[in-house]
């Protein structure tokens, strides 16, 4: 089986995310990036299926500058068998459409017979791309993945919906699926695998590899963000200590009734 | 004049009231509110009886796909569907609540139509009377980006955030369009099932109301302090993720960067302290109540009222003033 996982590099959930001072872009240094960490549930997913069947192939793929590099050695790592990356220098600007019509160009190129991914990119939190790629693809999607039985030639897919719910699907293959936390527990690379990883396939590309043009690609931009900006600061708020905790309730149930108007 | 279609979501027959939001916030897509007409669209099996709670709440024309196989969510058939009524009805904007469903939809439909889509919206914004883009979190909520449809923007398709906008009275007359043509895409993808888990109970991502608790409730069976607040408050029962971890609440109920983002007009955290990635989920909160032991725990900084106490103490008192003065 041939495997595609879509990887993106993230800054670390720790990190306080600053902006610049005109507004109009993320300040992004001395930031510390990890693996988006739903990508790496894809990644064990995919790694899980070549434990059971030796002979299938994992590819990372990634849209991004040469700095993806060090995620990618930890995907090769943990087990995957080589890793591309689509450099990212020729277009100022990208949206998800933009994005996935790349990856699906890319993917098409190998003709794996599933992509798994994260269910959305913990900068962006859109959900986009699992879902549009499989449209450009023309293939199937379920997203927010936490379950999958392999079948003969078809997979039965739960997808985590609201309140705890569960919606389970019969996918065909070639499909897409974008993974959630609970699908499984991604493994630690070991040392003789971070030895490995340095010397299994890294290729770089640039979109007319892709058969893509630059300028076509930032024309058809359809989305874009003007600007950034912190939450508002909340004023400071009433805390009631030291006193009878019987007045303390009481207080504070007044306040929510009368003042917040919440109850 | 502008058109607005609203896609409303329906489970089991029964519409989503959150869809109402949506069909409120379509008005507030232009400057002048009798400059645009409201459409709404809704899929499903058997559900012509649900026209006229959308004409109720401000859809002027609805149109339903009435089809067997869009009894339940289908990406596929779903997308084929929505983007037949698109074809139809061609609106400048398409709105929808981003529920998992709505997300999902949304997504390949507007990959589909080459569509600009705007996800999880707390705010619009409108230029020139036509929707020009709003504002959406980003790294759960860490940030907030002011996001727009560019120029070459044909089609503007936006999701919003669920309790992000006021359901107005917007009455309408109006005509039922119920679509006819049968559907292709239905083969690779098939739905199976709906486990009802917590069926009925409102999921954390739509509640006005949560009582949510930290590792310090020491049990599963402690949480049943919580859901007796609940209870009386109509609210919905979350955790942290520090309580999911050690196993005293499924990860179904975590609110936080890697759990649920929530959105409600009062969240009560009892023993929560408020690590960055917590805080991230539920933020937006209108009003946060905080209870805690230790009065320099992070929680209290984004609190509107807090109370610095034993919550085994505390919850349960303010369980029985509740229920006395609601």
């Amino acid at each position: 089986m041939k495997i595609i996982v879509l990887l993106k590099q993230t800054p670390d959930t720790e990190a306080q995310i600053k902006i610049t001072s005109d507004g109009k872009n993320l300040d992004t240094t001395g930031l510390k990036y990890i693996i988006n960490p739903y990508d790496e549930y894809a990644i064990e997913e995919a790694l899980q299926i070549k434990d059971k069947n030796p002979s299938s192939e994992v590819i990372l793929l990634s849209y991004a500058d040469d700095s993806v590099k060090e995620r990618m050695l930890k995907g090769l790592a943990m087990g995957a068998d080589r890793a591309i990356q689509i450099k990212n220098e020729e277009l100022k600007e990208i949206d998800s459409l933009t994005l996935s019509n790349i990856l699906a160009a890319a993917i098409q190129k190998e003709n794996p017979d599933i992509v798994f991914c994260g269910k959305q990119g913990i900068d962006d939190d859109n959900m986009h791309v699992p879902v549009m790629v499989a449209e450009l693809l023309a293939w199937p999607h379920v997203n927010v993945v936490n379950k999958i039985e392999y079948k003969e030639k078809e997979l039965v897919v739960s997808r985590e919906v609201e309140g705890g719910q569960v919606e389970s699907f019969t996918v065909s293959l070639p499909c897409v699926l974008g993974a959630h936390k609970s699908l499984n527990t991604p493994r630690y690379a070991a040392l003789t695998g971070i030895m490995k990883a340095k010397k299994k396939p890294f290729e770089q590309k640039t979109l007319s590899d892709l058969g893509l043009n630059a300028l076509t690609l930032q024309s058809s931009l359809q989305t874009t963000v003007d600007s950034y900006k912190l939450p508002p600061k909340k004023l400071e708020g009433k805390i009631f200590k030291g006193e009878e905790l019987h007045t303390m309730v009481d207080k504070l149930v007044e306040h929510l009734r009368t003042e917040a108007k919440v109850l | 004049m502008k058109r607005v279609l609203v896609f409303c979501e329906q489970r089991s027959g029964n519409l989503k009231s959150s869809a109402y939001e949506a069909i409120s916030a379509a008005y507030q897509t232009v400057n002048d509110s009798s400059q645009v007409e409201v459409a709404a669209c809704v899929l499903g099996y058997k559900i012509e009886t649900l026209s006229e709670s959308l004409r109720s709440k401000g859809a002027k024309t609805v149109f339903t796909y009435d089809l067997d196989v869009l009894k339940n969510y289908n990406p596929l058939a779903y997308t084929e569907a929505l983007s037949k009524i698109i074809d139809e009805y061609k609106p400048d904007v398409v709105l929808t609540i981003a529920s998992p469903m709505g997300r999902d939809l949304f997504a390949r439909v507007a990959a589909r139509k080459k569509a600009g889509l705007l996800t999880d919206l707390i705010s619009i914004h409108t230029e020139g009377d036509l929707l020009k883009g709003g504002t959406k979190p980003m790294y759960a909520g860490k940030v907030l980006a002011e996001v727009s449809y560019t120029k070459n923007c044909s089609l503007r398709m936006a999701t919003l955030r669920p309790n992000s906008f006021k359901v107005l009275d917007k009455k309408q007359q109006g005509d039922t369009v119920s679509m006819k043509p049968s559907l292709s895409d239905t083969k690779s993808i098939s739905f199976n099932s709906l486990s009802e888990n917590e069926g009925t109970k409102v999921d954390l991502t739509e509640a006005l109301r949560i009582v949510s608790g930290g590792r310090s409730l020491g049990s599963r069976e402690n949480f049943k302090i919580l859901e007796d607040c609940a209870r009386v408050l109509g609210a919905t029962v979350g955790a942290s993720r520090a309580a999911v971890d050690s196993g005293y609440a499924d990860h179904s109920m975590q609110v936080g960067q890697t759990g649920k983002t929530v959105n409600p007009t009062l969240y009560l955290a009892c023993g929560i302290s408020g690590a960055i990635q917590h805080m991230a989920g539920m933020k937006t909160s209108k009003i946060i109540v905080a209870i805690n032991t230790d009065e320099d725990a992070p929680i209290f900084t984004i609190a509107d009222y807090g109370i610095v106490g034993d919550l085994f103490q505390v919850v349960p008192l303010l369980t029985k003033k509740l229920q006395a003065t609601l």
